[in-house]
């Protein structure tokens, strides 16, 4: 199959950048891993945007999130999302989304409902004359000449293979779960970052991701939302208390430190009891899937106690991803864009969370510009015929064959390196570099595995992309001997001014992580 | 996780096999959907509005089943639950225009 831009994920940045693309007369093709509509991490969920109208006060709301950022976001890059953002939520109301109405009768566009926003969408790219191809994970991107030249994967109906040859690739993936069951987040392994560093690009950011959510003890429901009118408590109907006596609530602001530290001794149970019934109402109303849970378990969330967890996010909730180098989402690799939760969004949220506003108005504008990008490069490469194409997949696909491993073994491994409280809610060097060690034994062990075939390519490659995700993290969060943002350390609890700065790793088998003010200041100098 | 299909309720159209995103579902020889690979299953409750009659059910925990039957959810109401909160009715879309979520972010500050 051929075409000029080809689109791996099946999300909004997907979406966008393949709108994006049709609209600047591209031809494209979007290959998801599930069904484009309900794959990734917003179809299950109901998204709030960043929605800030153009005007005054547009400046002021940046300069009042940049104040969040830990120092690391970008005010341009802040402005110029929200701005593309408000413009692509104002087609979404041109094409008729069903948006709720406010009282003086404005439409309220500043959320997105995920199953309505992504079958509607689903529409609308299949009306731009986008080929879609649900089923049909990437496993690796082709090269050629030095260009990225298209990506091969598999059919799951069957576990054939197929190719795309296309003269620009965009990468919009998602973030990458680390095997933890939350909503969407079973295709949510980091696929995009291996592929993006095995062509030679790097990642940033991948310290930020100390980042969990609440939710109802053992469902897949990390919806923090409700939890703002929580209180916690013992098994025994204790109300928790923080160190001046009083009771832990507000689960998604600073209760949930201390939820984290009294899950370390023993279960926390949750009540919504701060919600008036007002409050009752639209939260039942609004947030539906949330009560999912509840509703199946039989018990009353406003009254009864519940047990509940912190979820783990890695990189879906937190910030860290592939590292974006101009304007229009571009690598650095020619040919290759990224957008969405598989670049970093260290530009618009810094070193803490984009969940709940920044992340999804990011994944509308990043797949905006990334399916522009895309587009022209495609368009300057028209005309051009590639004579050998290069497959650049490595671990996972084709190993030495020394040694079998066995796969969930693995992904159990990986997932117990990084998510537990103990080794990603609170970090310290020791934690970490015993972490290194086992995920680089792991990471040796999956060079050394046979070939696999057919439709088991999928999971081992799935397994490669998070143990290769979670040792960037662990080398990215080494590094970082400061507390900022998302990334906190036992051992250095400060924040410290001179370590201002972002993190760039990259790396297959050797794996390196450097500060990007000292490297650019070093490509200055020489 | 994807715990019941009622072949009574079911028409074979296929939809759930199609969209759900962790294709977990294959189909027997009569067209009726089988749970194929549940331990994919993302608790994602998609499958449930998707379908046009209703006739799926996934529990809420998300690591293991937890065996509940076709009876149980019946007589608990339970079939079309999600479906109904969001406004989806016979597998179409429906309801995005009365979320009162604006509401909520108001207040959540
Ligand atoms: C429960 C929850 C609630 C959230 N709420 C909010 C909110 O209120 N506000 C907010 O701003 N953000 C929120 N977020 C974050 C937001 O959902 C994400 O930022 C957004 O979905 C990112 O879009 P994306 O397209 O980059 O990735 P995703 O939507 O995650 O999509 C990734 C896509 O890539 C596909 N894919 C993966 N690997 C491959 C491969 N190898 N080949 C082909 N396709 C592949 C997947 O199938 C999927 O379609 C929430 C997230 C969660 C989990
Ligand atoms: S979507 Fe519903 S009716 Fe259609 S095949 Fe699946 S279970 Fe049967
Ligand atoms: S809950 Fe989601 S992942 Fe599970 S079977 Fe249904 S659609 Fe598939």
């Amino acid at each position: 199959m051929e075409a000029d831009v080809l689109v791996v994920g099946g999300g909004p940045a997907a979406a966008w950048a393949a709108l994006s693309a049709a609209e600047a007369g591209a031809r494209v093709v979007l290959a998801d891993k599930g069904y484009h509509g309900t794959s990734g991490a917003t179809a299950p969920s109901n998204t709030g945007t960043w929605c800030v109208p153009p005007g005054e006060g547009r400046t002021a709301s940046v300069e009042q999130r940049f104040k969040r950022t830990a120092g690391l976001a970008d005010r341009r890059w802040m402005l110029r999302c929200a701005d593309r953002a408000y413009e692509n939520l104002q087609k979404l109301v041109e094409w008729g989304y069903p948006f709720p109405t406010e009282e003086d009768g404005s439409l309220y566009i500043a959320n997105l409902r995920g199953p309505d926003y992504m079958r509607f969408i689903r529409q609308r790219v299949q009306k731009a004359g986008v080929t879609i191809l649900d089923h049909h994970p990437v496993l690796e991107l082709l090269g050629a000449d030095n260009e990225i030249a298209g990506a091969a994967g598999l059919v799951r109906r069957t576990g054939s293979s197929f190719r795309v040859t296309a003269r620009a690739v965009v990468l919009a993936t998602g973030g990458c779960a680390f095997f933890e069951r939350i909503l969407g987040g079973t295709g949510l392994t980091g696929d995009g970052y291996l592929f993006a560093a095995e062509a030679g690009a790097a990642l940033s950011g991948m310290e930020f991701t100390g980042k969990y959510t609440l939710a109802p003890h053992g469902s897949s429901l990390n919806k923090g939302l409700p939890f703002r009118w929580a209180t916690f408590y013992r098994e025994d109907g204790e109300v928790l208390r923080d160190s001046n006596g009083e009771p832990v609530t507000n689960g998604i602001g600073g209760g949930e430190r201390q939820v984290a530290k009294a899950l370390l001794s023993g279960p926390v149970f949750a009540r919504l009891d701060h919600a008036e019934p007002a409050m009752q109402d639209w939260l039942q109303r609004g947030q539906p899937n949330c009560f999912q849970p509840y509703e199946r378990m039989g018990i009353n969330p406003f009254n009864d106690l519940f047990r509940v967890e912190l979820k783990y996010e890695g990189t879906v909730r937190g910030t860290g991803g592939i590292r974006i180098v101009s304007s229009d989402c571009a690598t650095g690799v020619p040919g290759l864009y990224v957008a969405g939760d598989a670049a970093s969004r260290e530009n618009v949220t810094g070193g803490v969370s984009g969940g709940g506003a920044i992340n999804a108005s990011w994944a509308i504008a990043s797949g905006w510009w990334a399916g522009h990008g895309a587009a022209q490069h495609a368009r300057r490469r028209q005309g051009r015929h590639f004579k050998q194409l290069q497959a650049l997949g490595t671990t996972g696909l084709n190993g030495t064959a020394e040694r079998e491993v066995d796969l969930s073994e693995a992904a159990q491994v990986v997932h117990d390196e990084i998510a537990p409280l103990e080794k990603s809610y609170w970090r310290s060097g020791d934690t970490l570099e015993a972490s290194r060690v086992q995920l680089e034994k792991l990471w040796a062990g999956l060079n050394a595995a046979p070939s696999s075939k057919g439709i088991a390519r999928l999971r081992s490659r799935e397994v490669a992309a998070v143990t290769a995700t979670a040792r960037w993290t662990v080398a990215a969060a080494l590094l970082r001997t400061e507390s900022r943002g998302v990334h906190r350390r036992k051992d250095f609890p400060e924040e410290r001014a001179a370590e201002t700065s972002r993190i760039i790793v990259s790396g297959l088998d050797q794996v390196t992580a450097v500060r990007e003010q000292l490297a650019l200041d070093a490509m200055q100098e020489a | 996780m994807i715990e019941v299909i009622s072949s009574d309720r079911c028409i074979r159209c296929d939809i759930c096999e199609r969209i759900c995103p962790a294709f977990v579902f294959d189909r027997d020889e009569s067209g009726l959907p089988v749970i194929a690979r549940q331990d994919d299953c993302q608790t994602c409750f998609l499958c449930e509005i998707y379908c046009p009659t209703d006739a799926l059910y996934v529990a809420e925990q998300a690591h293991q089943p937890i065996g509940i039957t076709e009876t149980e959810v019946d007589q608990r109401g339970l079939f079309g639950v999600y479906a109904r909160s969001l406004g989806w009715s016979r597998g179409r879309a429906g309801g995005a225009q009365n979320d009162p979520t604006r509401h909520i972010r108001v207040a959540q500050v």
